[in-house]
């Protein structure tokens, strides 16, 4: 017996002879036992008395059980106010289908900024209180609410640090937001080797000597951007990092997209405010729970608040959704109140995971014990990352075959790993089908004998800043014509996930070497319009004759 | 005086009502909401999620069906896991054979097996029974730990929601394959075609064991107090076929006394109304249609 999803989740005692059901003479009582849906577990409960603390010591100043932005569209929609503004579909009404899809309720708040809602461009009310609690909540001194994602944060930390021409130190395994974000702004980076587990065959999080290296290399670089933690859960060592970065007057930046829960679990590494970073980019969508494409842009004391406002207004819409912006709201006020208990969940959760795997065999979960005191300081317990190759199967088979066979949706697989991961939203009954299914691929999919993996880091050589790369004059080449030539876009290889070559940087022969050899052990290359990988764009030979190294002088080595 | 009736929803356009006398238990565990109503009709009434599962009058139909099935047609049961069952209904009939040894009972939810203990004592009277040992766990963690320990598994679900949503998938009959003798059988309560969403539930059932199993049949049953009263059982199993190595003889000299379950019912079960086939043969990616 399945059930359509809207029904009410509890059980409710309807008695029809009730408002709105008369007219009907004398009706016997009625008792309605309404099916529970998918979605389990009642509204959590508000507390009476407001928390003092967090769990990992923060003392919230602000009452973390209030959710103003929420309460405001509560209020907003409790008006029925009529519409005479935008967005069209008035409050659903002129887009029945979509409505039916979404839902009434849902429709009926996705509004416009209006005086009691306030405005994200130049918040004054609703929303300058719900950033307020949000910093308070993640031990910042500011909070934006972003909603075009935590690109949209690492774009404005980096742009908000380093302008054109200046230097910023980062990992060279960085998202293709942080590239994306040097484009925009102009600034140079120095790329530091994230360092390689060779066993996992994945990128680890920087070691202490190679920012260091290139800390004092580049004195003259404005910011270190640290991706902590990565995709698979790697930590680096961070508190190390930020001392060291500040004793050189620069700033830290964290894109922190994966780590959201470390602000509220206990046992989890630390978080980057906590530790004193400069900005942090909070993926609250990722394990927070808020809705897809909102995000959280934290900054400390040491960062002009209202130029990172600006810096954020000059690409944010100025419609932003309140969907979103609610969901961020409602999901801040949840972690803050329960997010200890709920990450203990998670943790047990992923811990339960792990041991079980072991049982099962032939799977290898990443664990604590993989952490070396430097580039891998510490794990992140509440991602499941698993090796694979043990089992003679690649991380990206495991995960088609969960999907198509299974219906098990994980959030990747590589050559050699695969990540499922475990948030607010997971039950221990969907983790039992998970483990079971992995049982089942290793009983029904003997392994083969894993070939190595290729794990050499190679040095890139910048000629040109990547936005210069981006707008100059290009053409195609075929890849094995490219010796000598600037690329004027990417190369990724997958594992480990780290750039071969980016926009402005000079194809040499190792480069060539490298990609024919990851290719031949069954890595894939991503990031070229061509995606056969047969021809590569590089700059023109005239875009390069007009601009004869004129990065020589600043730090680049050429 | 007031009149106070049941209802659930067998369709989000259907409801099945009956008159109840009073609420016995209600209550809420770790997994789903209980409650026992005494009824004018099937007397005593178990609900979970607001589901009926098991009523004091029309239990035999469901309980014979899943158990006698497959006793008749294994020859040696020695060793049976049942998954699911927390009212006992099953267990009491598999007790009634005196050739099995043992009997491993999985139930994710002990709130269950304590309030049907106490308000269906006559359907919950196996519980004791020195063959039978009881395992609180999820099913399919259970079954994951277990290879070539069963002659026998009869999984007792609730629906393919809520808690019992793991024991329609294909992982778990992965595992319960294995768990399996080489020639042990697999029985389970496969839901009704009727309804288009509880069909679909039944197709994709249907779908997830077809490629683990050498052989798998579909037998049916009508139970008054289920969606559209016309509920399916899934056989499947490694060796036996259910009509080709059924021997009604071993089944009529056990002198067991059934109200439902006999020879011919059994052969007749496994013959499918044509909209049941059709069904079972469409195509899976069909999943859009609502």
């Amino acid at each position: 017996m399945s059930f359509p999803k809207d029904f009410p989740r509890t059980q409710q005692y309807e008695s029809p002879a009730g408002a709105g059901h008369g007219g009907e003479g004398r009706m016997p009582e009625r008792l309605v036992l309404k099916r529970k849906t998918l979605a389990e577990g009642p509204l959590r409960q508000i507390p009476d008395q407001a928390p003092s603390a967090s769990c990992t010591g923060q003392h919230y100043a602000l009452d973390q059980r209030r959710a103003p932005l929420f309460s405001a569209l509560e209020a907003y929609r409790k008006r029925r106010i009529v519409a005479f503004d935008v967005p069209g579909h008035k409050q659903g009404r002129g887009n029945p289908e979509l409505t039916d899809f979404l839902g009434e309720r849902c429709l009926s708040v996705d509004v416009n900024s209006m005086k009691p809602l306030d405005n994200l461009i130049h918040p004054i009310s609703v929303i300058r209180d719900a950033q307020a609690l949000a910093a308070d909540a993640f031990g910042a001194d500011h909070a934006f609410f972003m909603v075009n994602g935590t690109s949209g944060a690492v774009q404005a930390m980096v742009c908000s640090t380093v302008r054109s021409g200046e230097t910023i130190i980062m990992p060279r395994n960085v998202h293709r937001s942080a590239i994306n974000a040097l484009i925009l702004s102009g600034a140079l980076p120095v790329y530091v080797d994230p360092g390689i587990d060779e066993e996992l065959g994945i990128p680890l999080g920087m070691s202490r000597e190679a920012v260091e290296a290139a800390i004092l290399a580049h004195p003259e670089a404005k910011a270190v951007l640290v991706n902590n933690p990565t995709y698979y859960g790697v930590c680096a060592d961070l508190k190390s990092i930020i001392e060291m970065a500040h004793a050189h007057g620069m700033k830290v930046l964290v894109d922190e997209a994966h780590g959201t829960h470390f602000y509220f679990g206990k046992g989890l590494p630390p978080a980057a405010m906590h530790l004193g970073a400069d900005m942090a980019a909070v993926s609250l969508h990722k394990t927070g729970g808020s809705l897809t494409q909102s995000s959280l842009l934290l900054s400390s004391a040491a960062v002009d608040a209202n130029y990172v406002a600006q810096v954020i207004n000059l690409s944010q819409t100025t419609s932003a959704s309140y969907l979103l912006m609610s969901s961020l709201d409602i999901s801040r006020r949840n972690l803050a109140l329960f997010g200890e208990s709920i990450y203990e969940r998670v943790v047990e959760l992923a811990d339960y995971g792990r041991r079980e795997l072991e049982l099962i065999g032939g799977y290898l979960p990443f664990s604590s014990k993989f952490c070396d005191g430097d580039a891998f300081f510490a794990f992140d317990r509440s991602k499941l990352s698993v090796h694979t190759r043990q089992l003679g199967l690649s991380g990206l088979e495991v995960y088609d075959i969960l999907r198509d066979e299974y219906s098990i949706q994980i959030e990747f697989g590589d050559l050699g790993n695969i990540l499922a991961v475990l948030s607010v939203g997971d039950r221990a009954a969907a983790l039992e089908r998970l483990l079971s299914a992995l049982n089942e691929i290793k009983r029904r999919h003997p392994g083969r004998e894993a070939s190595e993996l290729p794990s050499e880091y190679i040095e890139p050589c910048p000629r040109i800043s990547p936005r210069e790369a981006f707008y100059a004059d290009k053409e195609s080449v075929r890849l094995e014509d490219s010796l000598g030539r600037v690329a004027a876009e990417f190369v990724m290889c997958y594992p480990p996930g780290i750039p071969i070559v980016a926009p402005g940087e000079e194809i040499n022969d190792e480069i060539l070497n490298y990609i024919d050899s990851a290719r031949r052990h069954g890595a894939s290359m991503t990031g070229p319009r061509d995606h056969s990988l047969e021809y590569i764009d590089v700059l023109s030979e005239a875009t390069l004759r007009a601009k004869p190294s004129k990065l020589s002088g600043s730090g680049y080595r050429l | 005086m007031k009149e106070l009736w049941f209802s659930e929803y067998h369709s989000p356009n259907v409801r099945f009502d009956f008159r109840i006398k009073r609420e016995l238990y209600s209550g809420e565990s770790e997994y789903q909401h209980i409650h026992i109503f005494d009824s004018y009709e099937f007397g005593r009434v178990l609900v979970l999620d607001g589901c009926v599962m098991v009523t004091e009058r029309d239990e035999f139909i469901y309980h014979e069906m899943l158990v006698h099935v497959p006793m008749s047609v294994h020859p040696d049961v020695k060793r049976v896991l049942v998954i699911g069952a927390g009212d006992g209904g099953t267990l009491k009939q598999l007790c009634r054979y005196p050739d099995i040894e043992a009997i491993d009972l999985v139930e994710i939810d002990g709130d269950v097996i304590d309030v049907c203990r106490e308000f269906l004592p006559h359907l919950a009277s196996s519980f004791d029974d020195p063959r039978v040992a009881i395992h609180i766990t999820d099913g399919l963690r259970f079954v994951r730990h277990c290879q070539d320990a069963y002659d026998l598994i009869l999984v007792d679900s609730t629906d393919p929601f809520g808690p019992g949503e793991g024991l329609f998938t294909r992982e778990f009959f992965g595992n319960c394959y294995h768990a399996l003798e080489a020639d042990g059988i697999l029985v389970n309560q496969h839901e009704s075609p009727y309804y288009r969403s509880d069909a679909r539930e039944v197709r994709k059932a249907h779908a997830n064991t077809r490629e683990i199993f050498e052989i798998q049949r579909l037998y049916q049953a009508h139970i008054p107090t289920y969606p559209s009263g016309h509920w399916l059982f899934g056989f499947m199993s490694k060796h036996y076929h259910p009509l080709d190595d059924f021997e009604a003889q071993r089944f009529l000299n056990r002198e067991l006394v059934c109200d439902y379950y006999n020879p011919e019912l059994h052969r007749g079960a496994f013959a499918l109304p044509s909209y049941v086939q059709r069904l079972l043969n469409e195509d899976d990616d069909d999943e859009s249609e609502v």
